[in-house]
């Protein structure tokens, strides 16, 4: 079973309960940090990294030699990352999507590819035994898509009974392709007008790819009750509530994960697995 | 003219309080009239929330084309299958589908299709909006891309242009851009060509990680950075960190926020935290942030 934790809004706490499933989730699991421009599950759960990748896209690279300056590839080229100037064919590295329609147009064959690394993908395993693996995109780079797209990709030896993905804050491309190929989405968002307008951005997504959802309301009491209505109305569970509560803000900030802090909340988080398994039967 | 962009790393710091906040601000001194505001976070945009604009104009955002197969005469071979790097041609009940999700409009399918069964259709990927937010505060760019949608970037550099052309052309002296989070894309189009970032922290460790990523990336792109620290109080030896760090690397701190609930009444109750309660901790300090960082600015490159 493959669970996203996702929010729209930053900041609302999807690492704070991605990391406490994980560590209530039994035996066989799987945590992918999937936010690989701000990355931080590591910073709670700690894992030993030892596994490494580096990780990006397929650059063309011309050989001049065999160039006709015939210009086909950069007719191709949707994102106007080839150009042909005269007698000399240039590559833009910071427009190109990585395609590979030039290479495969080019009637001289003229065109080769090497890899242009945006990122690492880093894997290995916690303190308790838990499975762990995050990308973390280069400083300067600007697409996260790649990478997450390699770290779905690179998968464990014996694939876990459970996975559990944290994802980018937003409701764009990175979101997408870290929600596709997933079982449940859960929500975390807190009951204020940005939480709810960013839940409404990720709903619109999780709807067009029909993956069920439930939300988790976090720091409960700081705001209005604008979406417990919302779910309501949109027919979507609320698994759990958390209240705010200021000792839990300090023991996060601090790097404990929310079950180190108030032990209380293991059987909250098991129950909230046994809800999001039956919601995935259903 | 100078710009300035409000960035964080680490999502739900605080970036669009502070922006909000500094708007009204703006508006109560020397600078009334003469301020932009611009919402660079297109897929949670929360400043329109805050400012209660008045819309004055609306326009289509047409992102990235995406491919069609026409099933007619397609003959099912496969190729498209074979060239999609993006895994977003499916193999359904003998016929081969595009997930539009998936599809990064490269057209690499279209090249490779034997039979010129497919097709690259442009799409709508979002609304641009130019508006006047309320109290005076200022003309607002703001946008809403679609869910899902890619070319953020691109569409935050267009509220940036139409921003900076009405700044030049009517004499505005500041434009302020609520930026969004991480590092990638949207944040390098809204920080390129800044004279100054505000960076707002979190005195967690998860805070301070994504704020030193935030901090090489502006450098990297050539802008300046200053740094203040929200919810200061929530973890004083995290706040003492990220002091630490600024001074190692010669980067000033302009104030510290205590962790203040009044700041999401305000929220609620749509106002900027600074008007909603003058008084209250969280809007005397953001008040002080204000008074240091502007000058900063003001003598910025």
């Amino acid at each position: 079973m493959r669970i996203v934790v996702a929010s729209g809004k930053g900041g609302t706490g999807k690492t704070t309960i991605a990391t406490s499933l994980a560590l209530t989730a039994g035996e066989s699991v799987c945590f992918v940090d999937c936010d690989v421009e701000a990355p931080n599950a590591a910073l709670f759960l700690n894992p030993s990294l030892d596994k490494r990748k580096e990780v990006g896209i397929l650059l063309p690279v011309v050989d001049e030699a065999l160039c006709t300056y015939c210009g086909i590839c950069s007719e191709v080229c949707e994102f106007h990352a080839i150009t042909v100037i005269g007698e000399k064919t240039l590559v833009f590295p910071e427009l190109c999507h990585g395609c590979g329609s030039c290479t495969l147009v080019c009637p001289e064959k003229a065109i080769s590819e090497r890899l242009d690394v945006m990122g690492v993908l880093e894997r290995g395993v916690t303190a308790t035994g838990m499975d762990f693996a995050q990308g973390v995109m280069h400083v300067g780079e600007p697409m996260a898509v790649p990478i997450i797209r390699e770290l779905k990709k690179w998968t464990l030896p014996k694939p876990p009974a459970i996975e559990i993905r944290d994802a980018p804050p937003g409701a764009s491309c990175p979101v997408v392709e870290v929600i596709r190929g997933a079982d449940f989405v859960l929500l975390v968002t807190e009951p204020t007008p940005f939480g709810l307008h960013d839940l409404k951005q990720v709903v619109g997504i999780i709807r067009e790819l029909k993956i069920p959802a439930g939300v988790v309301i976090n720091r409960e009491g700081i705001g209005d009750k604008a979406v417990e209505t919302y779910c309501a109305e949109a027919d979507l569970p609320v698994l759990l509530r958390i209240p705010m509560e200021r000792r839990f803000a300090e023991a996060i900030a601090s790097g404990k994960t929310l079950v180190e802090a108030a032990p209380e909340y293991r059987s909250v988080f098991r129950t909230l697995l046994e809800d999001i398994t039956a919601e995935v039967a259903a | 003219m100078k710009q300035l962009v409000i960035l964080s790393g680490k999502g739900g710091t605080g970036k669009t309080i502070v922006t909000a906040a500094f708007a009204h601000l703006a508006a109560q001194g020397q600078l009334t009239g003469k301020l932009i505001l611009a919402d660079a976070d297109v897929d949670a945009a929360n400043l329109e929330l805050v400012l209660k604009p008045h819309l004055l104009e609306q326009q289509d955002f047409r992102g990235g084309k995406v491919a069609q197969i026409d099933q007619d005469s397609c003959s099912s071979c496969g190729d498209c299958e074979a060239v999609c790097r993006f895994d977003a041609i499916n193999h359904v009940d003998d016929l081969y589908v595009i997930d539009p999700i998936a599809c990064d409009g490269c057209a690499a399918c279209v090249y490779q299709c034997p039979d010129e069964s497919i097709s690259m259709h442009e799409q709508v990927a979002g609304k641009f909006y130019f508006s006047e937010s309320a109290h005076d505060y200022g003309p607002l760019y703001h946008a809403n891309l679609f869910p899902g949608k890619d070319n953020s970037g691109k569409l935050v550099t267009l509220i940036r242009q139409r921003a900076r052309r009405q700044a030049l052309d009517e004499n505005y002296e500041l434009i302020i851009v609520d930026g969004p989070p991480g590092i990638g894309c949207p944040v390098i189009s809204a920080v390129t060509g800044a004279n100054l970032a505000l960076i707002v922290a979190e005195p967690t460790v998860a805070g301070v990680h994504d704020m030193q990523r935030v901090l090489q990336t502006v450098r990297h792109f050539g802008v300046g950075a200053v740094v203040c620290i929200n919810k200061a109080d929530i973890y004083p030896a995290g706040a003492d960190d990220i002091e630490a760090f600024c001074q190692e690397s010669g980067i000033e701190t302009v104030g510290r926020i205590p962790f203040d609930l009044t700041v999401s009444r305000a929220m609620v109750a749509g106002e900027a935290v600074t008007a909603f309660h003058p008084q209250a901790a969280s809007s005397i300090a953001i008040a002080k942030i204000w008074e240091k960082t502007l000058p900063l600015l003001l003598e910025s490159k």
